[in-house]
């Protein structure tokens, strides 16, 4: 690895950071917000911030409650009840957070950078080298992805069985249960986009859902795999424990569940996690089903509108366009995943069990057979 | 080759210093006067009762067995969904038997009633 490749690397890390935990932060108040809306109401006013020596009030649409939000978690007392397992009690909250930081790190979230041609000052130190925008660009890109998210099982079940709790064990079983069920299901319908674009690597699927098919439709994953988005939506929202799918927090039965003995910020961090994996998921499903950075009629050199009119756009407009095109698309997956969360009701516990082994499993895997034959039949 | 790695061992180094960061930083700010009742277990203000590990349903080993049986399936099916166009009829046929032995033990634990939850 050169410096220059160095420098590129933590450029993107610096930005995928930045990009989650802003989501995560924001997410908050979008959810307050939007939840406002949907019940007529006017959502979160009151927090200000008022500029010194003068009487000029800053609200921003009540902006400000999630810094007042975060400011209240780290100034409030941190106590540690007596736990099981210290250590396991301590890691919990961090091997809850990390690991959904980390799957970002295979998600492209634009095209190709030629920082010579963006700096031509810094060209020479790059010798003309290219990097597709991606933190680590590797072929083993969905295999990553569920790697990592595995962890995050091992948090949220360390967290539960190592308070002294009734309750933080109850929801440390049912978030395991839940979790590793529908861990399935995401695996199954996933398969359907790696059989459609034959790979694993994430670059390379948003690279093929550039372009379009029949001439008209962009060709992005959900035009192949309708049926499989669907599915693969329901089991992200599934994972990440949010109604309809929180039994394991589920406060009217369980209190907190697996957190209930946690206070202040390592409370704040399971929170944070929970709406950073919110954007993960988001980011996800826009890599395999909604053609990633891709604009309809974009490429790397423009607009290439059907009927042949171009419009020629320079590279540093690209980039920016593809980082804002994901940015947005991931925005959009969101606030459909709080829409969710504020239309339906929790499930029942059985009721969850049974809609992932048989309901969800026997598609998954029917749509997986279908897929298969279809492509043999193609290629034949 | 395994210096393509590297990115995701950098990020790795920081998110996890994120993560540390986030979970100390409230020492530096927040009062600590803990007292024997703030420390006890949380149970809706009552004295806590009995061991909090308690016996729990043999269900939820019943959900771990299987999904180890489905998930092995699942890694499985990657290499071959990868290869599939190059392979062709042979590993369509391969596969289609291994899912159809896999499909009868779905049908057979679904019959006994090990997906029966309530």
């Amino acid at each position: 690895m050169t410096a220059p490749d160095f420098a590129i690397s933590l450029v993107y890390i610096a930005y995928a950071l930045a990009v989650l935990l802003t989501f995560g932060a924001i997410l908050t108040w979008v959810e307050r917000k939007q939840a406002a809306i949907m019940s007529d109401r006017i959502g979160a006013n009151r927090a200000y911030v008022r500029i010194p020596f003068t009487q000029v009030k800053l609200i921003w649409l009540g902006l400000f409650h999630g810094m007042a939000d975060g400011l209240k978690l780290l100034l409030k007392e941190d106590f540690k009840p007596l736990a099981y397992d210290k250590l396991a009690y301590a890691l919990g909250p961090w091997l809850a957070i990390v690991p959904v930081l980390l799957v970002f790190a295979v998600v492209p979230f634009g095209g190709t950078l030629d920082p010579g041609r963006l700096f031509p000052s810094l060209a020479e130190w790059f010798g003309g080298r290219t990097y597709p925008m991606q933190i680590a660009p590797i072929d083993a890109g969905i295999l990553i992805v569920f790697a990592f998210s595995g962890i995050t099982i091992i948090g949220a079940m360390l967290a539960g069985w190592s308070s002294a709790n009734k309750f933080s064990l109850l929801g440390a079983l049912r978030a395991g249960s839940q979790l590793i069920s529908y861990e399935l299901v995401m695996g199954l319908t996933v398969l359907g986009i790696v059989l459609i674009f034959g790979t694993v690597n994430l670059g390379t699927i948003v690279e093929r859902q550039s372009g379009t098919v029949l001439g008209f439709l962009p060709a992005w994953g959900i035009v192949y795999q309708p049926f499989a988005a669907v599915l693969f939506l329901i089991a992200g929202i599934a994972e990440n424990k949010r109604i309809p799918f929180d039994l394991p927090e589920a406060e009217s039965e369980l209190i907190s569940g697996y957190f209930t003995e946690y206070s202040a910020m390592k409370q704040g961090v399971f929170m944070l996690s929970e709406f950073i994996e919110i954007a993960v998921i988001g980011a996800l499903f826009v890599t395999l089903f909604f053609g990633g950075y891709n604009l309809p009629w974009m490429n790397d050199t423009g607009f290439v509108f059907p009927g042949g009119h171009a419009v020629p756009l320079s590279h540093g407009w690209v980039v920016v366009l593809q980082l804002l095109t994901f940015l947005g698309k991931v925005f959009l997956l969101c606030s459909f995943q709080i829409l969710v969360r504020w239309t339906l009701p929790r499930f029942r516990w059985d009721q969850l069990l049974r809609f992932a082994w048989k309901f969800l499993l026997p598609l998954a895997i029917a749509n997986l057979v279908v897929t298969a034959v279809a492509l043999w039949a193609q290629q034949a | 080759m395994l210096a393509q790695y590297l990115p995701i061992l950098i990020f790795l180094a920081v998110a996890g210093a994120i993560g540390v960061l986030l979970l100390v930083l409230g020492r530096l700010f927040a009062p600590s006067r803990p007292d024997a009742a703030k420390l006890s277990p949380y149970e809706c203000g009552f004295e806590a009762f009995e061991d909090s590990r308690m016996k729990f349903d043999v269900r939820y080993y019943l959900v771990a067995i299987l999904f180890i049986v489905f998930d092995l399936e699942i890694a499985f099916l990657f290499p071959w969904a990868v290869a599939l166009d190059s392979v062709g009829i042979v590993a369509l046929a391969a596969m289609g038997v291994f899912l159809l032995v896999l499909v009868v033990g779905f049908v057979y634990e679904w019959k006994k009633g090990a997906l029966e939850w309530d």
